[in-house]
């Protein structure tokens, strides 16, 4: 296998916005994926894929108890719902584009569709 | 009371926004109603924007300043409850709780009912702050800089007056802007007597109203991708109720015979939803830290959270300012069949060329439909990358703009329309919207800009 994965083959998103800031929840669909998404989808690479909305900062907060991540970009939604010409104001639609983050499909990202794979 | 002595307490969510629909409290409400025990009714109604609106409102009628959504969301469920002991809880006031109150009072009139109503009051900021001093204190920007008019300027505040207002008897308590948790957490302090230091119970009560908050959205709603995360009957999706223990215990589930399902992932999706921090989130009563946080299904659609941690209460109230800010114009048109995109693309650099002659310094944002559009970005650069290679047959155009000056947006609004005769072939189906905009702020300020208040509708005020 060396096609990129979507992170959407291994997680969930649901995305929320305060002002001009937007939070993007990521929740491992299965416990395995947790290890190769903390490798791969770093602060860097996810300020990375959202580059064309000029993010001025980007956190990754980890809930290994959760087997999820927090991630909160900052002044990417054109000033926020109350400003933005955008037709989705509040950023709902771009935990989807985090979800289309391609994954390099290590042994980790193998494992965890694996697991997947036996789950369903 | 019999409630003083209570060891759970159970909340339904009726509303998790102005929008919501107005049937989802019923079977909610027919849930708890089959419930011993104190239980309580939450409607959540206040989007940021709302409490400018309905200051305007106001403006124009002093009977008038509460949410739209009130007749729609409540009549449907008050006589149930009031019938069934089920205490209602609702940020219907927004500008006016005063106005809602009475409004409410002839809605329970007409069922026959006289219940008591708890007004809180006071999220407003003194008006007498000039603007200079709330621009001072803005995060996250700098929009209030300069600035000498404002519509609104409110902040948000905790649980303690709802709790008051429950104190004092009311079934059913109407509030402006409070944090959307303090509406489950003032009748936790109501009922279990929290200490207001004991930052683990109003953390775990936070939490419950956090989850509940945006009603179907922990049960399945906003969750569903079909081969994904499937969601069984999601066109009569439950809305949550929240069993919480005076252990800090919470246990989130359903009415049985409604669609959507809570497990896991639907909590973990909630609780992580708009939290920023995980370890640190700030409301006026307490800082929520998830980082010990435990989720486990106990059953069908049934789930427990624990290991909810606080922190201190922070000194200042997050307040949202509201300011009118010009307009916004958008305006569409559609391009379909072969070489459609190409046609698309040429349309948006007429308009384009006709504006940088015309109007000079307005910037208009493109997007293409069907092409780039919610992923576009403002500037264009996703959608200039994607139009050449674009196969899109079927393209919908918009373009949108803002200004102070109506008629420089009207030429925006002419120019896209003008495409029906002068622009590339077949284009069709233009719509055009001018709308009167309202921006926001968010500023910290001190508690003593507040003055939260709790009484009875018909005592003094």
């Amino acid at each position: 296998m060396t096609e990129p994965v979507p992170l959407y083959r291994l997680a969930f998103a649901r995305a929320g916005d305060k002002g001009n800031r937007l939070n993007l929840a990521l929740v491992c669909r299965v416990p395995e994926a947790y290890a190769p998404l903390a490798a791969q989808v770093t602060a860097e690479r996810v300020l990375a894929h959202f580059s064309a909305r000029t993010p001025s900062a980007g956190v990754r907060y980890d809930l290994p108890h959760l087997g999820a991540f927090n991630f909160v970009l900052d002044d990417v939604l054109d000033g926020g719902v109350n400003a933005s010409l955008g037709l989705d104001g509040h950023g709902k639609t771009l935990s989807f584009h985090l979800l289309a983050l391609p994954l390099v499909p290590d042994e980790g990202v193998r494992h965890a569709l694996a697991a997947l794979e036996t789950k369903s | 009371m019999a409630q003083a002595r209570a060891d759970v307490v159970r909340i339904g969510s009726g509303a998790g926004f102005a929008g919501d629909r107005t049937d989802a409290a019923l079977p909610v409400v027919a849930a708890l109603a089959r419930q011993d025990g104190p239980r309580f009714l939450m409607f959540e109604t206040l989007a940021e924007r709302t409490l400018a609106l309905c200051q305007l409102a106001r403006h124009a009628d002093p009977a008038k300043g509460y949410s739209p959504a009130l007749e729609k969301l409540l009549a449907p469920v008050l006589g149930a409850c009031l019938a069934s002991g089920i205490r209602i809880i609702g940020n219907f006031g927004a500008a006016n709780p005063q106005a809602a109150a009475e409004r409410i009072a002839a809605l329970a009139r007409e069922m026959g009912h006289a219940p008591r109503i708890g007004i809180v009051t006071g999220s407003d900021l003194d008006p007498a702050l000039p603007v200079s001093a709330l621009a001072t204190r803005e995060v996250g920007g700098s929009l209030l800089a300069g600035r000498t008019q404002i519509t609104s300027a409110d902040a948000y505040i905790g649980a303690s007056p709802i709790a008051q207002a429950l104190d004092l008897g009311a079934d059913i308590v109407v509030t402006g802007r409070v944090a959307d948790p303090a509406l489950a957490l003032g009748p936790l302090l109501h009922v279990f007597r929290w200490s207001l230091e004991d930052w683990d119970l109003l953390a775990a009560g936070t939490l419950a109203g956090h989850l509940l908050e945006c009603g179907a959205q922990v049960c399945g709603g906003y969750f569903a991708d079909p081969g994904a995360k499937d969601v069984p009957d999601l066109a009569e999706v439950g809305y949550p109720i929240a069993e919480i223990h005076r252990d800090g215990t919470v246990i989130v589930t359903k009415p049985a015979e409604t669609g959507g399902r809570v497990d896991r992932f639907t909590v973990i999706e909630q609780m992580l939803y708009e939290i920023h921090d995980p370890a640190a989130y700030l409301t006026p009563d307490v800082v929520m830290d998830l980082m010990q946080a435990r989720v486990e299904e106990m059953g069908p659609d049934r789930v427990r959270v624990t290991g909810i941690k606080g922190k201190p209460r922070p000194d200042t109230l997050k307040a949202t300012v509201c300011f009118e800010s010009g307009y916004l114009a958008e305006a569409e048109i559609s391009y379909a069949g072969p070489n459609a995109a190409a046609r698309a693309r040429l349309a948006a650099d007429v308009v384009r060329t006709r504006l940088a002659r015309r109007a000079p310094g307005l910037f208009v944002r493109v997007d293409a439909i069907g092409i780039a559009s919610v992923f576009n970005d403002t500037a264009g650069a996703t959608l200039e990358s994607l139009f050449p290679d674009a196969r899109g047959d079927d393209v919908r155009l918009r373009f949108s703009a803002q200004s102070a000056d109506k008629a420089l947006l009207d030429l925006l609004l002419d120019e896209v329309e003008g495409l029906y005769c002068a622009g590339p072939a077949g284009g069709g189906g233009v719509r055009r919207h001018l709308t009167a905009r309202l921006s926001s702020a968010s500023c910290l300020v001190e508690r003593s800009f507040t003055a939260p208040r709790a009484r009875l509708l018909g005592d003094a005020s």
